[in-house]
């Protein structure tokens, strides 16, 4: 993989039974990029993140990551939860999994784990409330404020997430990924359910992701308009395989993914979808 | 071998019992998903309504064995599955959409209930039968003067187990009220909209736990030869250890599950130590389901992510 | 009983007699069928074995018109109240208002629990109750790290207070530790086997767990009974030494606590150290458990019972994460059976059974799950209530048994009904139960 590629998925294969979920299926996600991934319903393309974040253990391939040090992991060999906590591969999720009895607040306390529990001296020391794990206590709620900020849900950071509603709990959701302060974020379908207007001003917060913070990101998402705006780079996936791998506007005018993304029935409704009219 | 045979047959027809029991747990467990903590007791009245029936038919006078076991056997069925229904709606309905730990709360205080019930209604001393079905068949005769013997309540067991399994089957397969259990078991939300009437499906469900927890009663109380109002604890657990062990929400697990606790316990008081023989039947469970989560016919749980 | 048929929605208030007579007669008839032969006929075992039968058929018949009377009492009450279901919304002022009285419950609680001792030092019926209370108090608070905090179900908790008990036990009578020593030991020991219990059940949910820890439970149980030659097997231990105050006996010897100070030796000075003693164990957990609920490894612990695979993306270890909690419950569970020990001077293994492991979860769940104040209010709530029943001796396992699904039925979500967050910016605001994930 070249030092300009974040994360270089290798001849990944993932089955389940008889069926191919993904096949044979290569990539790359550029540093400091937002690249997107879609395709139909049933492609793949969760079943792909799952594999990136450890929820499943590909049946072949390799999934390489180098942050910007030059520190390199091969991620199928990682654990779950060592994907986020070495790796710094953060993930939201297609349905919702806030901690909905938590206040907003809390959820991203949770996300700064891994850095407490080491300031509170693997809670021995915490339990008797020294200065330096307060000190660590205020930098997380300090973070915890800022990303509250830049999600615009700084006012409710004192209410039970699972009160919030479904279009605040997709930029909270993110907003806790990001406080595990990762390399590469992975957004699983984040303006699903969205109007108009919350899907721009999340078009805004992807774009501050990538340019403020140098987080690559790497997108699942079926609203064309928010891809084709934001993304620097798509792969078209279709029952499990690439089809084509390029910038947006040459995705757009491909053939083979109008075809195969909208089963070639109408393709005036095709292109329409692709323009991100529908 | 011979010994090993016999053995074989104890553990096969405790292991009826078991199934039986288990089977109730399987049952409410698919469908409203709870562990019904006083399905053991529901057990131990069953035995208790199969001993008070037997002693007023013998006392009137019956002495045609077959009858006798026949009417102790529906008696205690219709008595005991109308406790399982009136559990059902005193403790487990007002907490069906609640918050998942207050219908176990409820059923281990429905437990306690019964089990004191019965402790302060019939007295807490043991009551002996005398054998009512005896006598039986040498199967084998060692050379070494070991006897392989298959007795005829040996036989009523099983036969019971089987013809009640192969009723039970074909009204879960092919009947009206097993496809609204199925139904109810997938989505009672959506079983309920297309008309399947919801309440009366678990209800039903409860009945018919408890009418086979009767008839694995009365089989404990023809076996045994004695009941207790605290027999239903221990079985009740084996029974539910059974369900688990086979898979949960299963019926032909449930009565594998059964019959491999039947064997292991009666297979273990032979070999190792009587004493431990519950603690063999609990660390087996706890092994099989380090490795098989789901217990041994359990659907995989895929996690959803 | 109650054997109410599905609710008719009541448009009106007005009180249907006939429905209400024909529903309580439906009652009275299914009482009928399930006392017939339970109650109508006693059966008991002759002097030579053989069994013989009674009728009762006046204990049936009263208790079928009770069953007819109570019916149609509940359902009079039912139709002045509405159906079961309405829901009560509770005024942002009166709710405003029982926050503030919540906030002053726990200090009046606690400085009251302080003086007991004082109050009732003439009544030591009092103060082995009270002894007997904060028992599980703390045995209720250890759980509630487990079951409320990380949303573990564990069913199987006495086995950790068993294996506090005897750690003690043993010890002390074996190498005449003192209690001080043995109280760390048997703590660590509970939590080793905590871990032991913890790591087979890693990957189960919900009720595989709650049947595992069951099982737990009774094997630990099982062992105690037989392994005759380290346990005493059903004789149990006895001659377990009195706790010292640190080193001075409770004593009437020369060198006991009474002479040394100079005062009339009494046994209730012992009684008071007990109960002292129990108190501080129990301030101990509930003050660690506050302090960890608001370390990572608390909040972690409460991510885990919301949501286990979120948890795993956000990087944390769910590994310790539930062993850890496993191990603080268990530890806490070992403190409280040393305390038991000591206390009772004889263990055997009947004061560990599922029936201890069934009452201190009811306490956690009554309590509202992960509110401490909860747990010590459900705590008193079911102890005390259970002493007033003691002069019904026979019946008491009915009554308690009846409680317990009347009080679910009336609070599943148990007598706090809220959370309070860990950490906040502006506003301290407990947040509704009915969002608070329950684990699996």
């Amino acid at each position: 993989m070249g030092p300009n590629n974040i994360l270089s998925v290798e001849n990944l294969t993932m089955r389940f039974g008889g069926i191919v979920a993904v096949n044979e299926l290569s990539f790359a996600a550029q540093r400091r990029k937002i690249t997107a991934l879609i395709g139909p319903n049933g492609a793949g393309k969760t079943t792909v993140f799952n594999c990136i974040t450890g929820f499943y253990k590909p049946t072949t391939g390799a999934i390489r990551l180098q942050h910007d040090d030059g520190a390199q992991f091969e991620l199928q060999k990682l654990n779950d939860f060592r994907i986020s906590k070495i790796g710094k591969v953060a993930r939201t999720f297609q349905n919702i999994r806030l901690f909905p009895g938590m206040t907003a607040l809390e959820n991203l306390m949770v996300a700064q784990h891994n850095t407490l529990m080491k300031a509170s001296g693997y809670t021995f020391l915490g339990l008797f409330g020294l200065p330096s794990y307060r000190k660590a206590e205020k930098e997380a709620i300090d973070l915890a404020r800022f990303w509250l900020d830049q999600v615009n849900l700084l006012d409710r950071a004192d209410e039970a997430a699972g009160n919030f509603p479904y279009g605040d709990q997709r930029r909270l959701e993110i907003a806790r990924a990001m406080c595990t302060r990762p390399a590469l974020l992975c957004l699983d379908e984040p303006a699903a359910g969205l109007n108009a207007r919350e899907s721009a001003a999340l078009s805004e917060l992807l774009l501050a992701i990538r340019d403020q913070h140098g987080t690559s990101i790497l997108l699942i998402e079926h609203d064309m308009a928010v891809v084709m705006e934001i993304s620097d780079h798509i792969v078209v996936l279709d029952y499990g395989v690439k089809i084509a791998d390029a910038a947006p506007q040459a995705i757009r005018d491909d053939p083979k993914v109008i075809a195969a993304y909208l089963g070639a029935e109408d393709e005036e409704e095709a292109v329409a979808v692709m323009e991100g009219e529908i | 071998m011979d010994y090993f045979a016999q053995q074989l047959i104890n553990g096969l027809v405790l292991g009826s019992i078991y199934g039986l029991i288990a089977i109730g747990y399987t049952m409410v467990y698919g469908i409203v998903g709870m562990i019904n903590f006083a399905h053991g007791d529901v057990f131990m009245i069953g035995g208790f309504i199969a001993l008070i029936t037997f002693l007023i038919l013998v006392s009137i006078g019956l002495t045609m064995v077959p009858v006798i076991l026949l009417l102790a056997l529906l008696v205690a069925m219709a008595v005991t599955a109308l406790y399982g229904w009136t559990i059902e709606r005193i403790a487990y309905r007002p907490l069906r959409h609640s918050f998942r730990l207050a219908p176990m709360l409820s059923a281990i205080g429905m437990s306690f209930v019964l089990t004191n019930f019965a402790q302060v209604a019939q007295g807490a001393r043991v009551k002996p039968v005398p054998p009512i079905v005896t006598g039986g068949y040498t199967l084998y005769e060692g050379p070494g003067g070991f006897v392989v013997r298959l007795s005829n309540i040996q036989i009523v067991v099983v036969i019971t187990t089987v013809v009640l399994l192969a009723i039970f089957t074909w009204l879960v397969a092919r009947t009206r009220l097993g496809r609204d259990m199925r139904a109810c078991e997938q989505d009672q939300t959506m079983a309920a909209l297309l008309g399947v009437d919801v309440d009366r499906t678990i209800s039903m469900t409860f009945v018919i736990g408890a009418a086979l927890a009767a008839v694995a009663g009365m089989m404990y109380l023809l076996y045994y030869g004695l009941v207790d109002f605290f027999m239903g604890f221990v079985a009740g657990i084996k029974a539910f250890t059974a369900a688990v062990l086979g898979g949960i929400g299963s019926l032909p697990g449930a009565m594998l599950g059964g019959l491999l606790i039947g064997l292991i316990e009666t297979l273990w008081s032979a070999y190792f130590s009587v004493e431990y023989k519950d603690v063999a039947a609990f660390s087996i469970l706890i092994v099989v389901l380090i490795f098989l989560p789901t217990g041994l016919l359990g659907r995989p749980e895929v996690e959803k992510v | 009983m109650d054997t109410a048929l599905p609710d008719m929605p009541s448009t009106s208030r007005k009180i249907d007699i006939a429905f209400i007579l024909k529903k309580s007669l439906v009652s009275a008839l299914v009482a009928l069928v399930l006392f017939s032969l339970m109650i109508g006929i006693r059966t008991e075992a002759g002097p030579s074995g053989q069994l013989t039968y009674w009728t009762r058929f006046g204990d049936l018949a009263m208790m079928v018109v009770a069953v007819f009377a109570g019916s149609i009492v509940i359902e009079w009450l039912r139709h002045w109240w509405g159906p079961v279901e309405t829901i009560r919304v509770v005024p942002p002022m009166a709710e405003k208002a029982l926050s503030l009285a919540g906030r002053l419950v726990a200090p009046a609680l606690l400085a009251f629990t302080f003086l007991v001792p004082v109050i009732f030092y003439d009544q030591r019926y009092i103060l082995d109750l009270g002894i007997l209370v904060l028992t599980y108090v703390m045995l209720g608070w250890g759980l509630n790290v487990v079951v409320g905090l990380a949303g573990l179900l564990d069913l199987g908790y006495v086995a950790f207070y068993a294996v506090g008990a005897y750690s003690y036990a043993l010890l002390a009578t074996n190498f005449g530790l003192s209690f001080w020593i043995c109280l760390p030991l048997a703590g660590i020991l509970a939590a080793f086997f905590g871990v032991l219990l913890g790591f087979p059940v890693l990957r189960l949910r919900g009720d595989y767990l709650a049947i595992v820890t069951l099982a737990f439970g009774e094997i630990i149980r099982l062992v105690i009974i037989n392994w005759q030659s380290f346990t005493g097997g059903p004789n149990g231990v006895s001659g377990i030494p009195r706790p010292s105050l640190f080193g001075i006996p409770m004593t009437a010897a020369d060198d006991g606590f009474a002479a040394r100070l100079g005062i009339e030796f009494s046994p209730t000075h012992r009684i008071v150290l007990l109960f002292y003693l129990i108190l501080a164990l129990a301030l101990l957990t509930n003050w660690v458990t506050i302090r960890l609920r608001r370390l990572p490894i608390g909040r972690a612990w409460e991510a885990l019972r919301e949501d286990e695979v979120a948890c795993r993306a956000l990087g944390i270890n769910t590994t310790t994460t539930k062993l850890t909690a496993f191990a603080t419950g268990a530890m806490f569970g070992g403190f409280a059976g040393a305390f038991f020990a000591t206390r009772q001077g004889f263990i055997s293994p009947e004061s560990f059974t599922f029936h201890e492991s069934a009452l201190v979860l009811a306490i956690v769940v009554l309590g509202g799950m992960g509110s401490q104040l909860g747990v010590a209010l459900a705590a008193l709530a079911m102890i005390g209530g259970f002493e007033l029943f003691r002069g019904l001796e026979q019946f008491r396992m009915l009554v308690f048994g009846g409680a317990m699904v009347l009080l679910m039925i009336w609070r599943p979500r148990g007598l706090i009904g809220h959370r309070a967050p860990t950490v906040f910016l502006k506003d301290n605001r407990a947040i509704s139960s009915d969002l608070v994930k329950e684990g699996r």
